[in-house]
């Protein structure tokens, strides 16, 4: 059995973000980059899952530039078995051509199922499971906060996380794939040992182009910009009666919402 | 050519273990210094990620690393709490690095497998109440008496010694006198043996989630095969295993200096006095341009006395050197860390003190930086 696991490599929470001095991307250069966090929640169930199945094999795929083997290797180095680096020196994907590229890697494999991060938290788009799902024709749960494999391991039951606190329950069989949330599980450190043993496993390298089949991404990024720097509160003082009028006063006239 | 870049290995092992020290440890470890409480769920966690037993070949249970990746663990570790970095840097050169170098394959068999996962802990007691820098002045013995040796005395702020899950420690103790001169030995002794006691030392300034301990050993029986090494060796084992040991305090020295610094810089820039922030003012500014470049100084020393070890090269000049900057560079730190801090920094909320109190046990512990000072200069010749 095959289970896969879709990482990003991003750049970690704590960067600030620079834009080039032509606002055509963010400057690269002092950026730390790590696995998306939602990733790691979907590497960490991979290996659960693998662990259960006598014989499975796990592998993570990742489109990027040659930078991006370093998440590869963190996987590995979590308990991933093999990794596949599609390396990425075309100018930027949108979500459909990275879903297309995946789809032509991954549709051969024999793979039981595909688990991904509910969302890259560099764009946030949170829509490349969904079309990998459609262009696979296969079952697609997001938001995924509770998994249970099936004891005849057929499939599993899926918990996925709706508003307000709803929940809805599914039962699938396999293949499908799972948009992972946080909660799910707790991801695992890399230990010393896994480090060591990522350097011998064998990571497949691919590229992009070999993929595209001529088509081009339906979205382009024109410019960046930074959100304006955020304004110092107003604390309004006086009794309540007051307060409630200055703010009714500054809604009105200052931020003019209504 | 040198070249200044880690290895991929080197630098993922980084990430994880700050990654592991920022969430695992930095919400704790406040806590655990004020109560004085010594981790055990830490230690099996730290345990779980390798960082016992970092150099011992895996036959034994251990990683295989070399130094260089062991001293990073240990700074990243020591960059959150020194205290934490303390148990695994004191484990991997006193606790198990006598036994690894030294022990015979059964006694290695026997005791590395738990220590390397850390299952369980090990002490090496050398300091006694009247021989510290002056270790030759110890007085703890051992006799030999139909195959069992019978050992009596003391030992003090023995390490990794006191816990619950302290399986054993190495003593040095004087096994004879020959020609006017003390035979030193190191001899194995397990924590359940009759006549031995082992009891935690309180109130502490320094390193106070860490376990220290007096021992005292009255008329403690153990088989001869417990004879870690040769017999009359005591004295080269000691200075051997403190040698690879200097790196490990240096590493705590390093990555301290490196978390106090980070303290005081984003408090720097954030509190504002006379409506500026304080790294503003260029008094402020120039102290912290000291504290990066003296870090960068202390790393580029350590990181190379690990490769001259690593290379199998002499390096105990150069370790020597490492700890005594790397933790006179902490001092320094550590000092403007609280200045910059004003009162905050000598509130216990804030880091910057818990930093204070633990840099000033590494100018002490495992020879203090008097020695390292004599250590240096006889290797110039003086
Ligand atoms: C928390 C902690 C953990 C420790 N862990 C261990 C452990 O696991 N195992 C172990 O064996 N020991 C351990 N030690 C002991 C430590 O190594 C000793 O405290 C240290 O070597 C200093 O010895 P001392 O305390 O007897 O000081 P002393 O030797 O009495 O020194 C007092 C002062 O005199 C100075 N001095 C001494 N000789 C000279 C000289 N020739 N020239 C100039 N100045 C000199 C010293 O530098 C120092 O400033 C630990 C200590 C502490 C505090």
């Amino acid at each position: 059995m095959n289970i896969a696991v879709l990482i990003k490599q991003v750049p970690d929470t704590e960067t600030k973000i620079k834009i080039k001095p032509d606002q055509s991307g963010i400057e690269e250069g002092d950026i730390k980059f790590i696995v998306n966090p939602y990733d790691e929640f979907a590497i960490e169930e991979a290996i659960k899952t693998k662990e259960k199945i006598p014989g499975a094999t796990t592998f993570v795929v990742s489109i990027g530039p040659e930078r991006a083997g370093e998440a590869i290797r963190t996987a590995l180095a979590m308990g991933i078995d093999k990794g596949i680096h599609i390396v990425n020196n075309e100018p930027a994907l949108d979500s459909y051509l990275t879903a297309k590229v995946l789809h032509g890697v991954l549709k051969e494999r024999n793979i039981s199922v595909i688990f991904s991060g509910k969302q890259a938290i560099d764009f946030d788009h949170g829509q490349l499971t969904q079309m990998l799902a459609d262009m696979l024709d296969w079952p697609c749960v997001m938001i995924t906060e509770s998994f249970q494999l099936k004891e005849d391991k057929s499939g599993a039951k899926l918990v996925r996380r709706l508003g307000g606190g709803a929940k809805e329950i599914y039962e699938i069989a396999f293949p499908f794939l799972v948009g992972c949330e946080k909660g799910l599980n707790t991801p695992r450190y890399a230990s010393l040992p896994g480090i060591m043993k990522a350097k011998t496993k064998p990571v497949e390298k691919l590229l992009v182009s070999n993929y595209l089949e001529g088509q081009s991404a339906f979205v382009s990024y024109k410019n960046y910009e930074l959100p304006p720097e955020r304004m110092a509160g107003k604390k309004l003082e006086g009794e309540p009666q007051i307060q409630a009028q200055s703010l009714v006063k500054l809604l009105r006239e200052e931020s003019k919402v209504i | 050519m040198p070249h200044y870049d880690l290895n991929p290995e080197q630098d993922m092992l980084r990430k994880t273990i700050r990654d592991f020290a920022e969430k695992e440890v930095k919400p704790i470890r406040q806590k655990l210094d004020e109560k004085e409480e010594f981790s055990y769920e830490l230690v099996d966690k730290m345990g779980k990620l390798g960082l016992f037993g970092m150099t011992i070949s895996e036959e034994y249970g251990g990683q295989g690393m070399d130094y260089l990746s062991y001293c990073i663990a240990v700074e990243e570790l020591a960059r959150v709490d020194g205290c934490q970095a303390a148990t695994v840097a004191a484990e991997n050169s006193l606790g198990i690095g006598p036994l690894y170098h030294y022990g015979n394959e059964e006694q290695k068999r026997k005791y590395l497998p738990d220590l390397c996962s850390g299952k369980k802990l090990w002490g090496f007691g050398l300091t006694e109440p009247e021989a510290g820098s002056d270790a030759g002045n110890s007085k703890t013995k051992a006799e030999l008496k139909n195959g069992t040796w019978i050992i009596n005395g003391s030992k003090i702020f023995i390490t990794n010694a006191a816990t619950k899950i302290t399986a054993g420690i190495t003593v040095q103790a004087i096994t004879g006198v020959k020609d006017d001169k003390k035979e030193m030995s190191c001899i194995i002794v397990e924590s359940n043996t009759k006549g031995f006691t082992a009891r935690t030392m309180h109130n502490k300034m320094t390193w106070r989630s860490s376990n220290t301990a007096e021992l005292y050993f009255d008329d403690v029986r153990v088989p001869e095969k417990n004879l870690l090494g040769a017999r009359g060796t005591g004295f080269k084992q000691m200075l051997s295993t403190l040698d690879s040991g200097r790196l490990g305090i240096a590493a705590m020295g390093l990555g301290g200096a490196q978390g106090a610094f980070e303290a005081a810089l984003s408090y720097a820039q954030e509190r504002k006095v006379f409506g500026k922030p304080i790294s503003s003012f260029q008094v402020n500014a120039f102290k912290l341009a000291d504290c990066a470049m003296e870090i960068e100084a202390a790393r580029g020393l350590l990181y190379k006395a690990c490769w001259l070890k690593d290379e199998e090269r002499p390096f105990g000049k150069e370790a020597s050197m490492a700890k005594l900057y790397c933790s006179e560079v902490f001092h320094r730190v550590a000092n403007h860390c609280v200045q910059l801090h004003g009162g905050y920094g000598l509130m216990e909320e804030y880091p910057a003190a818990k930093f204070y109190r633990d840099q000033k046990l590494l100018e002490i512990g495992e020879g203090t930086s008097e020695i390292q000072r004599l250590v240096i200069s006889r290797y110039l010749g003086c």
